[in-house]
């Protein structure tokens, strides 16, 4: 069901054919299960798009997510929460931000609203996308994902959690993880393999890095700092110790297996509220 | 051949950090193991007393300054970081969450939560830390939701909504950790919210009990309010209770009525506003209250943090006691097994009552609109955290000498989500200006004509005075005490300084160029004792040289 749709070839601007087609090969399972369904046109999402690659991009980044304290992919906004705030938000600035005011008019701004507010589920680089309930069960099962990553609450601790990836990873570059995890890999999260000066060899994730120290979280959930001083060597692992998924799944469950991914955005809590 | 480095939590060689659970045995305890700092105010008790010794009078001089953490965030650092096992979980204004090395002060993670727009905390986007317990931390927010976080990694567990931050409520306080159960309270008492203090389970989130600070219809006290007044009567909690596992009684100061500022809109005593409660933490049962100031005038928050302290009064005494210097200049001391006033006495100056009576009602004296009344509307003291210390016997307090302010109350409507103050400070006050810019200026404004500020001993039995450390500026900086006779603050001047804890005597200054906020902690980072204060926008770290 997900084909995509080369009906568009034939109107618009190459620009707009892009955008649709990677627009509607990703919306059909999508859009169903998100908070604003419905409430965007297909039109006014890939025209914003269009915009934001035009001119946001440069500050914002190409997937939004540039500017740690203004990370549109998280879909909270310090200093918005109706399309109306946005609205005034992208027109007039921020003063004393580097959010200048922009001035696009009306229609162009309800399609950067449109498209910030739909912009996790953009597809932009046109990966075919499968069926996220199945890519779940390959994800617990075939996959055997969870022998190192978690989702929810428990379990392991050493590999990145993903409760989020939807929102923090586009689909293109969890694509590349999985089919080379070694080459897709992030290198803040690659292995570092350091030995001491008595010649022992400590293995953590990195979490963060000085000239003087490293910041670690070992296979056993313990958080590590230590003085390079007291190091001999430190090396990094090029070599992820995730498998490459490109041999071991096939194309559709490749597919499967991204779309439950790029549906993992956090949860909600809106059941506990008293 | 290369062997694998086994990890041990009692390896030397590495700063390595083996989160360990924080049992609630932990918690009961957390005065006999002084190497972490376990709760806001370090222990249920609340007295900011550490048995670490190791800084003491004679080597103060010789610390040093190990690293500086330095906010994102320029708003105020009024958080009280919490350190376990040589991780310290810090948090900046408005929400974000740290989990810091104690050797390097390098970030291991961070969480950040965005507030709602629809927050109005009334002064400033602030939070003032967090509560652990297991493996979880917990945070309260300025747009009233409740956060659970893993303690290793930072993933959010859960998070629900605990009042409608449209409406003003909003959190500002370090929840507590009881059995169980987490503890909030609301603030927005300047927004006509009725305020309350509420259980939520560790590991669901969900509600347990709810204490209203304001009594609804058929409940005792609620004819101390007139008419439809108890509805938008404030009566905020903004800083974290104390608890008394043997007594099993958690006790919460309570902030002032609602409209601020204007008495007759509101006739009667306005319980439980301005009182301390004392509640089964279990239940949210109310075991016993007091209160400090019946139909406040003046905004003096009673939300003093709760010092409880053991001693022997006189062969009578229960042995267990309340030490609270409160925002209406007057000290008590309390009885907390049954909420009995003892004694009563001004701490700074005061001519709003001219005394207490033999139950610690206040002889009011109103000045009325066309005289300054003291203290002003900051009060002789606020929420700077003070300290009880075992080893001198003696209770420490944060304190603005010589300051009042006129007050005149103004008639208002509540208006939801909007401020519900009913008054005005009227000026100039003779002799002096009004009070000048509130905040940490290039150039200091503030003269000793406005009043000044003051680190205070008080024999916790009498009330008395028994010295005082006079500063230029006043102080927003809560009080550590130490085993080594030490007595650490700070200051609006940027000023960090120890003080010899049984004379007052000055041994040790820092000029750290930014306005404290918070109260200093200690703690045990490979066996070697931590000063650790909040300044400005930063956190700074001290050790002895070796």
């Amino acid at each position: 069901m997900l084909k995509i749709n080369n009906a568009l070839s034939a109107i618009g601007s190459k620009w707009m054919i892009f955008f649709f087609k990677a627009l509607l090969a990703f919306l059909p399972i999508q859009l169903s299960a998100q908070q604003h369904a419905g409430q965007y046109d297909v039109a006014d999402i890939a025209y914003g798009a269009q915009l934001f690659a035009g001119r946001c991009v440069v500050c914002h980044g190409a997937d939004g997510d540039l500017m740690p304290r203004a990370n549109l992919r998280s879909g909270t906004f310090r200093n918005a929460s109706s399309d109306r705030d946005l609205m005034r938000v992208i027109r007039d600035g921020i003063e004393g931000t580097a959010m200048a005011s922009t001035g696009y008019a009306d229609a162009e701004l309800t399609a950067l609203v449109a498209y910030v507010r739909n912009i996790t589920n953009f597809n932009g680089s046109g990966e075919v996308l499968g069926d996220p309930s199945t890519g779940k069960e390959l994800f617990n099962g075939k996959g055997e994902c969870l022998s190192c990553h978690n989702t929810g609450l428990g379990g392991p601790k050493y590999a990145p959690h993903l409760g989020k990836i939807g929102i923090t990873r586009t689909a293109a570059a969890l694509r590349r993880a999985m089919q080379d995890s070694s080459e897709g890999m992030l290198p803040i999260n690659r292995e570092l393999v350091l030995e001491t000066n008595s010649g022992e060899l400590i293995r953590g994730r990195r979490l963060n890095e000085d000239t003087y120290s490293v910041q670690l979280i070992t296979r056993e959930g313990n958080l590590l700092s230590l003085d390079k001083t007291q190091l001999l060597s430190i090396e990094i692992n090029k070599t992820s110790s995730m498998p490459n998924y490109g041999t071991l799944l096939s194309e559709q469950e490749h597919a499967d297996l991204l779309a439950y991914l790029l549906s993992l955005k956090g949860p909600v809590f809106e059941g506990l509220t008293p | 051949m290369k062997k694998i480095f086994l990890i041990t939590c009692s390896s030397l060689l590495f700063s390595i950090k083996c989160f360990g659970q924080v049992t609630q045995s932990q918690l009961d305890s957390a005065g006999e193991n002084p190497g972490n700092w376990l709760t806001y105010s370090g222990t249920y008790k609340s007295q900011r007393y550490s048995t670490l010794d190791e800084v003491d009078t004679g080597n103060v001089s010789k610390l040093e300054l190990k690293w500086v953490f330095q906010a994102q965030s320029l708003e105020a650092f009024e958080a009280t970081p919490l350190v376990v096992d040589s991780i310290i979980y810090l948090t900046e204004a408005p929400n974000t969450v740290y989990a810091l090395d104690a050797e390097t002060g390098r970030t291991f993670w961070r969480y950040q939560h965005d507030p709602s727009i629809d927050a109005r905390p009334c002064c400033g986007r602030v939070n003032r830390g967090l509560a652990i317990a297991n493996d979880s931390l917990y945070m309260a927010t300025i747009d009233a939701k409740l956060l659970s976080l893993d303690a290793v990694t930072g993933v959010l567990k859960w998070q629900i909504d605990v009042a409608d931050p449209a409406l003003g409520y909003a959190m500002t306080l370090a929840p507590l950790v009881i059995k169980d159960k987490v503890i909030v309270g609301v603030a927005g008492g300047e927004y006509g919210i009725r305020g309350f203090i509420a259980a939520f389970d560790l590991e669901t989130g969900e509600e347990r009990w709810r204490f209203y600070t304001i009594p609804g219809p058929g409940e005792p006290g609620h004819e101390s309010w007139d008419s439809g007044s108890w509805e938008h009567g404030g009566a905020s909690i903004w800083l974290t209770g104390s608890y008394d596992p043997t007594l099993n009684l958690t006790y919460w100061g309570v902030g002032n009525p609602g409209p601020d500022w204007n008495p007759e809109q509101r006739p009667g005593d306005n319980l439980y506003s301005d009182s301390v409660v004392a509640l089964n933490p279990d239940t949210g049962e109310l075991v016993w209250h007091f209160q400090f100031t019946p139909n406040d005038d003046y905004d003096y928050d009673s939300i003093q943090i709760p010092v409880l302290a053991d001693f022997q009064l006189n062969d009578l005494s229960s042995g267990k006691y309340m030490l609270w210097a409160n925002r209406n200049g007057f000290y008590y001391l309390l009885d907390r097994t049954n909420g009995k006033f003892l004694k009563g006495t001004p701490f700074v100056k005061v001519n709003w009552a001219s005394g207490l009576d033999e139950t610690g009602r206040p002889i009011e004296t109103p000045q009325g609109p066309e005289k300054v009344t003291f203290p002003g509307v900051q009060g002789g003291t606020n929420w700077y955290s003070p300290s009880y210390s075992p080893q001198t016997e003696l209770f420490y307090v944060t304190a603005w000498e010589n300051y009042g302010s006129i007050f005149i109350p103004q008639d208002i409507t509540y208006v939801p989500g909007r401020i519900f103050g009913g008054g005005a400070l009227g000026g100039p006050i003779p002799g002096a200006a009004n009070l000048p810019a509130f905040g940490n200026q290039p150039i200091n404004t503030w003269t000793s004509e406005v009043g000044n500020g003051a680190i205070l001993a008080l024999d916790p039995k009498s009330g008395e005075q028994v010295w005082r450390y006079p500063m230029n500026d006043i102080g927003h900086s809560g009080i550590l005490t130490t085993a080594g006779n030490l007595l650490f603050s700070g200051n609006r001047e940027g000023l960090f300084f120890a003080l010899n804890a049984k004379t007052g005597e000055i041994l040790w200054h820092q000029r750290l160029g930014g306005q404290g906020n918070n109260g200093p902690i200690t703690f045990l980072h490979n066996n070697q004792q931590r000063i650790a204060t909040a300044m400005g926008n930063s956190l700074f770290v001290y050790g002895l040289k070796k």
